[in-house]
């Protein structure tokens, strides 16, 4: 097992390889492009997706996956605006807009985990629904909303962006509690399997209802930086954040398959890689019907690395019979 | 005063779907002490010992643990309870460190945080490790560790649970020399703590020498119980086979032609199989016997081109095959059956009709256009359900899953005699079929080899195979151990060459 447990190994450090090399591209060809004042625009810009993805992260990890964490954002925002225009204070509609996302997430892990209907259903059911149902309470006219949501957005702290500060906040402790806690390494076991993960004493039901629930918080806080950056809820507030989520994450070495990921540096490193490319073609006044080849171009790849390296593993847990005598 | 026995098992009994697996079975295992458990395929260990690790629960009979009265309901309450079960099959995650894997369940914490006290799980670990005698650290990932390794923090991991009981259910399977020596060093120290143990065979010189006392099973039955001095490895044997049961086989008329349908030369595929070599002749019938593990169904799988082959030359009527896959193997004639039904051999959800014409659909379709000519189509499953003598009450538009386990195996049969196949590999064809539906399976498989077809019959009961089969062939650990003609057919003989010879004895 040996040989391919290092080839993995390999593998898992090619996002990172790729980081540094769309750097370099980007960098040699605009020399703007690795300025400091860049770098943190790029960080600001995937800070949305970025804190989506981290909740999406988890729910990977199980081998689940969450199709609803665009329509949270939408459904939020739309509340959150609703209110705002309403005369409602900032925190009240922020906190409500979470209170949104929690509240979804808390539906996904019921049908998850007590009716057992499979996640993709269950998710893609409440995109639909939870698109439909923010469409309804907006008319489908987009509602611009009070300065206060776009200060947010410009707001800083510490000197740094008010996003970037909370993408950094999120990702460090959302690392901490995947790295560091029970219930982190616990999401570990189940995704990797189910069954031996329940007969080990872990309570697998409380593990997945968790992950949505966080998934669930995680778009409401993304939906909150997209709002401060737009300072407006479109009928599209959010639309395709599912497939952003979910491609920084695989980009970032997460599995499809569940049991292997983080979100630090994995995840962070997959929204920002992506970012990096969109910021860099701008830059480089680069034809923008472009952009989505060549972003799906990097995802695809990923994507295969991820096949490639299960598959391998696979090959080396296969039974042995017999020991040869080389061993 | 004695202290009380670590295990005490008294009246035991548990039945699947009505078939009985254990009758009446009572035994103790005092703290300190080493229970052998030995017995054919099937003779009930592994329900036997599923009982104490709380993964089932038994129909009659008590447990008691150290005096107390021991009903899991679940494995982790077993483990809870002080019951370790190392499974052939190791339960650890690969994607998590041996601390990680240890403490899973119960991580020591910082204060009334949910974080990890990670240093304080490092030591603990690594005192644990010492305490088995592996040299690795704490946090090493467990996919880079070998099986044996893995045994060993599985044991580990049942040390941290102060387990007074382990189960060690055929630990030595996949071992190296080294690793077993290790295995039986750490056993030794095991006992000196008082921990009790139940090691689960099928090399009787390493039973001998461990254990304190021996338990036989047969039919899920104790037949013969005792002090460890008391066997000899020609005793064991004997009571593991016992008398034959008295079973019923249709009569065979007709015998094989020499011409050959199948060779097999020197196949190796590492770590699985090692040097197999056989001919199948039409018309025969060639049954393939063994232990679990022997690697029959791994044979099965690469003759099929399911699974890769190292070296060696598969010859089908006189043509080698080389890399071939499944689907060109099925157009010159071969069916495979396999020994999962449910999950391999059927589309459960789907119809009767559907999974009878699953491989040979094409047969059933017209030009120019290869649609499906429903008549054809209706008419080859008509004669398919005659052929297998399928039911008559299941309606063709009704899913498999509704059928009894002998009805689904028999539209797995008929699914593969549509194709007309000239060798036929069935992998354990009756498991899970009642005797009457055995029957009549029995009869099918005659009349296919009185057809002319060649049959690789893979089964773990040595009855079926002595019924049906011209010849026998014997494998163990990945290799042919022997190939004998009806003539020489016996349960002792074919037992002695199934169990893996002693290695590593050190």
């Amino acid at each position: 097992m040996k040989t391919s447990w290092w080839l993995e190994r390999g593998l898992r450090q090619a996002p990172l390889v790729l980081f540094i090399l769309i750097l370099a591209i980007f960098g040699a060809l605009a020399p703007k492009f690795i300025g400091v004042a860049n770098l943190v625009n790029i960080g600001v810009q995937a800070a949305p997706a970025g804190i989506v993805a981290i909740g999406m992260t988890f729910v990977l990890l199980t081998a689940g996956v969450d199709l609803s964490v665009g329509a949270i954002m939408f459904v939020g925002a739309a509340v959150a605006g609703k209110m705002a225009l309403n005369g409602a204070p900032l925190w009240l509609a922020l906190t409500a807009m979470v209170g949104v996302g929690a509240g979804f997430g808390v539906v996904n892990a019921l049908f998850i985990t007590r009716l057992r209907v499979a996640a993709f259903i269950v998710t893609l059911a409440l995109l639909f629904v939870g698109r439909g149902f923010a469409l309804w309470l907006t008319q489908t006219r987009a509602m611009n909303l009070p300065d206060a949501f776009l200060q947010l957005g410009s707001a800083r702290m510490a000197g740094m962006p008010l996003p970037l500060v909370l993408f950094g906040l999120v990702a460090l402790l959302a690392q901490g509690v995947l790295g560091r806690t029970p219930f982190g390494r616990q999401v570990l076991a189940v995704g990797h399997n189910r069954e031996s993960a329940s007969q080990a004493g872990i309570n697998t039901t409380y593990v997945l209802g968790a992950v949505y629930l966080l998934s669930g918080v995680c778009a409401a806080l993304g939906g909150i930086l997209a709002l401060g950056q737009l300072g407006a809820v479109t009928p599209k507030f959010g639309e395709n954040y599912e497939f952003k989520a979910i491609a920084a994450a695989v980009l970032g070495g997460t599995s499809l398959f569940g049991g292997r990921g983080a979100v630090l540096p994995g995840t962070v490193l997959g929204a920002l890689l992506i970012q990096s490319v969109e910021n860099g073609l701008v830059l480089l006044n680069a034809d923008p019907y472009l952009y989505p080849l060549i972003t799906s171009g990097i995802i695809f790849s990923a994507v295969l690395l991820d096949s490639v390296r299960s598959f391998l593993l696979e090959r080396a847990c296969r039974r042995k019979i017999r020991m040869e005598a080389a061993d | 005063m004695n202290a009380p026995c670590a295990l005490e098992f008294s009246g035991l009994a548990k039945s699947f779907s009505g078939v009985r697996v254990l009758t009446e079975v009572s035994l103790t295992v005092p703290a300190g002490h080493t229970l052998g458990l030995v017995g054919e395929n099937g003779a009930g260990k592994s329900t036997l010992m599923n009982l104490v690790a709380g993964n089932l629960r038994p129909d009659a009979g008590e447990m008691r643990l150290n005096g107390v009265p021991h009903a899991p309901a679940s494995s982790a309450a077993a483990a809870h309870a002080g019951v370790a079960f190392i499974h052939q099959e190791l339960n650890l995650f690969p994607n998590l460190s041996i601390a990680e894997n240890i403490f899973l369940t119960a991580f020591p914490r910082l204060g009334g945080t949910p974080v990890i006290d990670r240093s304080r799980v490092h030591a603990r670990t690594a005192a644990l490790l010492t305490e088995v005698g592996l040299a690795l650290a704490p946090d090493t990932p467990v996919e880079r560790l070998s099986t044996g390794q893995c045994q060993l923090v599985e044991i580990a991991k049942a040390l941290s649970q102060d387990a007074r009981l382990i189960i060690l259910d055929e630990p030595t399977t996949s071992l190296g020399a080294h690793e077993t020596a290790t295995l039986f060093a750490l056993m030794a120290r095991l006992k000196e703590r008082g921990i009790a143990m139940i090691y689960i065979s099928h090399v009787l010189a390493d039973v001998l020498r461990l254990c304190d006392d021996l338990v036989v099973l047969r039919d899920g039955a104790v037949v013969g119980q005792g002090s460890c001095n008391e066997f000899t490895h020609e005793r064991l044997v004997s009571l593991m086979v016992g008398r034959s049961l008295t079973q019923f086989f249709p009569e065979r008329k007709n015998r094989p032609a020499v011409e050959p349908v199948l060779e097999v030369c020197n196949l190796s595929e590492p770590n699985i199989v090692h040097d197999i070599s056989f001919t199948l002749r039409r018309g025969e019938i060639l049954g393939v016997a063994g232990l679990m593990g022997a690697g029959r169904s791994e044979l099965a799988r690469i003759l099929f081109g399911l699974d890769p082959y190292a070296a060696g030359k598969i010859i089908m009527e006189g043509e080698s095959l080389g890399r071939i896959t499944p689907k060109q193997l099925i157009g010159r004639g071969l069916a495979f059956l396999t020994e999962n039904r449910r999950a391999e051999g059927l589309c459960l959800e789907a119809s009767i009709a559907d999974n009878i014409t699953l491989v040979a659909l094409r047969d059933q379709t017209r030009t120019p256009f290869r649609l499906l000519d429903f008549n054809r189509w209706r008419e080859a499953i008509a004669t398919m359900r005659r052929a297998v003598r399928l039911t008559a009450r299941a309606d063709d538009a009704q899913p498999v899953r509704t059928l009894s386990g002998g009805n689904q195996q028999k539209v797995v049969l008929a699914k593969w005699l549509l194709a007309k196949p000239r060798v036929l590999i069935l992998d354990e064809p009756t498991r899970g079929v009642d005797v009457g539906a055995k029957f009549e399976l029995y009869q099918l498989i005659f009349e296919l080899a009185d057809r002319g077809a060649g049959i690789l019959l893979i089964s773990s009961e040595i009855e079926e195979l002595l019924g049906l089969c011209d010849r026998i062939l014997v494998m163990s650990r990945g290799e042919l151990r022997a190939d004998l003609p009806r003539a020489e057919f016996d349960r002792e003989k074919i037992l002695q060459a199934a169990l893996p010879v002693e290695e590593g004895n050190a």
